[in-house]
């Protein structure tokens, strides 16, 4: 019961081995077909690269809807894909409370933060935090929580990555896994330091249409097995998991104790709140031309998660009707692979051509999601390196644009490596916590800032630094003390207890933690604040004025 | 940055976007048009976050401690928690569409407005 989808209990992951065997060679068909579609693509978008605006923001020529498309591909991660559905077809209802959260979080980006930081910054998230502030010490703050916040929501899908692919492709040996994850790690490499933002983002583009694509698919035959009446779907799926109408309430996986309802209103606050931190979708409102084409292409990404996650519900609930709970915990205990299952089912079953084809279809669009979250995470911790500490701390913003991109390329590169390495040494772990912490740090440290920085005239430096750092630390450690790390069978190391905090998600504390001490440094310093600095901030974040 | 043509549409533009002086942006800030844009702005903006967020979390606090309310059947096996739930989804959707036709009737014309003053006198 972790406060993230779990993509990754690597233990007893197991699709029946001959199912796998005899669709592998379609499923690396399927593979091979989306690397190469996408290495084309980045080849080529590659060779439109040539500013650092092209690099970093794709050229800020993206049309709204483009971007809409790109967004939604990098939001929904396998974690919403594969975990939403698979949380649904175990738990129900309490499956669907995820997909409300990570929606209605876009209303924050919307109203709040997507038009003033398209207005006001130019590469990073850093731009917008650092604009009236000392440029060095808020800087390497947003350079940090930018790097530890895409780190591990990387590491995240890496080893999801590994665990799922091995499953569909029946790999379960060490080396087969470690050999995935580096797959991986290398093809995001040469997204990014080829490809750029734009090719990033027609990655993204294709990932999202492919997605949407194969969950209408599997939805449609969904609904029609019950003649599109959702009623009957549900009444099967609550009989059909053995929990009778306690399947369509709220509680069956929160519900549980007083800690766990704490913990659900923990992470209700942080998917609310973490989205508009997070920086691999903040870089995105960079790719359009203006404020107004980054509204937009929020409310297509609004209209289009949406779409989505109402379709996982039928997913979920599908495959809790369609399969036995056994099935499902059988092949993963987190309930991963329901969707791919389901797919097999409704294709007629593992013997059939249908199944089978459905399945390497549903695998490899889940492959798809995987390889471009982790482009976009790549994209956004390398560009803060290069931009935010390179360009700015390092060299105190005397980089010329060709150093800068040429460092953005290298620390891709050592991004890429480092996550390559620690993704093999977590394949066995369970890192879902990783992800529930890097929406809490998002929602600590970066949220607080950013709209202190954009709306609040009395803030200082040193009110940037104590929320970033103390959002950042406060999260960071109280993850490290919670149930997710130790003490659990389901945690990080079971073998050992540390756990001194009890809730899973750490938000409950470090987010209106990170808001108080934003406000306490900026009111403790000595400093004043730079007012006219705020002017130049508050004036071009509304009106585009000068806008990059 | 002042040219006599129009901008070069894509490229080098965007490294030095044509900038008023900070005594401008301060001119600017102060002025009763940007003071009636920020309020504008925030006075829609503002209220509707506080709203959408205590909306949601009635919705995390109900669904934790009010189960038996959310269980009640409504019709067939759709119960309170299902219409309570897609009810986040259509207000999520209604208030992403009220804002975008807001901003752009309300917002864009004021800070375009000001936008092109500021930048013509460049």
């Amino acid at each position: 019961m972790s406060p993230t989808i779990q993509l990754s209990e690597a233990a007893g992951i197991h699709l029946a081995n001959s199912d796998a065997s005899e669709h592998r060679p379609l499923i690396i068909t399927l593979f091979a077909l989306f690397v190469i579609a996408t290495l084309v693509i980045t080849v080529w978008a590659g060779r439109q690269t040539k500013s650092a605006a092209d690099f970093y923001a794709g050229g800020r020529q993206f049309t709204a809807f483009q971007n809409g498309l790109a967004v939604s591909g990098d939001y929904m991660s396998a974690a919403s894909f594969l975990g939403i559905a698979g949380a649904i077809a175990l738990f129900g209802y309490d499956g669907f409370l995820y997909s409300i959260g990570f929606l209605v979080a876009w209303l924050v980006a919307l109203l709040l933060v997507a038009e003033p930081l398209r207005n006001s910054g130019r590469y990073t998230m850093g731009d917008v935090l650092a604009y009236r502030m000392r440029q060095r010490p808020v800087r390497t703050a947003a350079g940090a929580s930018t790097i530890v916040v895409s780190i591990f929501y990387l590491l995240a899908q890496m080893a999801g990555a590994g665990v799922l692919v091995s499953l569909l492709l029946g790999i379960t040996s060490d080396a087969g896994k470690i050999l995935i994850v580096a797959l991986v790690g290398i093809l995001m490499i040469v997204y990014v330091t080829i490809g750029g933002m734009k090719g990033t983002t027609w990655v993204q583009m294709v990932k999202a249409v492919l997605l949407i694509t194969g969950t209408l698919l599997i939805t449609f035959l969904v609904l029609l097995k019950f003649n599109f009446n959702v009623s009957d779907l549900l009444g099967s799926a609550a009989s059909n998991s053995g929990k009778g109408s306690a399947f369509l309430e709220p509680g069956l996986k929160y519900g549980l104790t007083e800690t766990s309802k704490l913990d659900f209103i923990s992470l209700g606050i942080a998917l609310v709140l973490g989205t508009a931190g997070l920086p691999h979708i903040l870089i995105r409102f960079y790719t359009v031309p203006t404020a107004k084409a980054a509204r937009k292409s929020v409310n297509w990404a609004i209209g289009i998660i949406g779409g989505f996650y109402l379709m996982t519900i039928a997913l979920g609930f599908g495959a809790a009707a369609l399969l036995t709970p056994k099935e499902i915990t059988d092949s993963n205990p987190a309930g991963n692979t329901a969707a791919p299952l389901l797919a097999m089912e409704i294709g007629g079953g593992g013997d059939s051509t249908g199944g089978a084809i459905l399945l390497a279809v549903i695998s490899a669009v889940a492959f798809a999601t995987i390889l471009a979250v982790v482009a976009g995470l790549t994209l956004a911790s390398s560009s803060s390196f290069a931009h935010d500490i390179y360009a700015n701390v390092i060299r105190r913003g005397k980089a010329t644009e060709k150093e800068e991109v040429r460092a953005a390329r290298y620390a891709t590169v050592a991004i890429g490596v480092v996550s390559i390495a620690l993704g093999a040494l977590a394949r066995d772990l369970n890192v879902a916590g990783l992800v529930a912490l890097a929406f809490a740090v998002a929602a600590s440290a970066n949220l607080p800032t950013l709209l202190y920085s954009l709306f609040w005239k009395r803030f200082t430096t040193a009110g940037a630094l104590w929320s970033i750092y103390g959002g950042l630390a406060s999260s960071v450690l109280l993850v490290l003390f919670s149930p997710v790390v130790s003490s659990k069978p389901s945690s990080m190391f079971p073998g050992v207890d540390f756990a001194f905090f009890p809730l899973e998600n750490p938000g409950l504390i470090s987010i209106p933690l990170g808001f108080l001490l934003g406000w306490l440094g900026s009111l403790l310093s000595k400093e004043e604040p730079d007012v006219k600095k705020y002017a130049e901030l508050e004036v071009k974040s509304l009106t585009g004025t000068g806008a990059h | 940055m002042a040219s006599d043509g129009p901008p070069p549409p894509k490229g080098d533009s965007d490294n030095s976007p044509a900038q008023p002086t900070t005594a401008q942006f301060v001119e600017v800030q102060e002025s009763a048009e940007f003071g009636e844009l920020r309020r504008t702005y925030r006075s829609f903006a503002f209220p509707l976050t506080i709203a959408f967020i205590a909306w949601y979390l009635l919705y995390v606090l109900l669904s934790n401690y009010a189960g038996g309310f959310m269980g009640t059947k409504l019709f067939g096996n759709i119960n309170v928690a299902f219409v309570f739930g897609l009810g986040q989804f259509l207000t999520t959707f209604l208030i992403a569409w009220f804002y975008a036709k807001f901003a752009s009737q309300k917002l864009d014309p004021k800070g375009a407005a000001i936008k092109s003053r500021m930048e013509a006198d460049l």
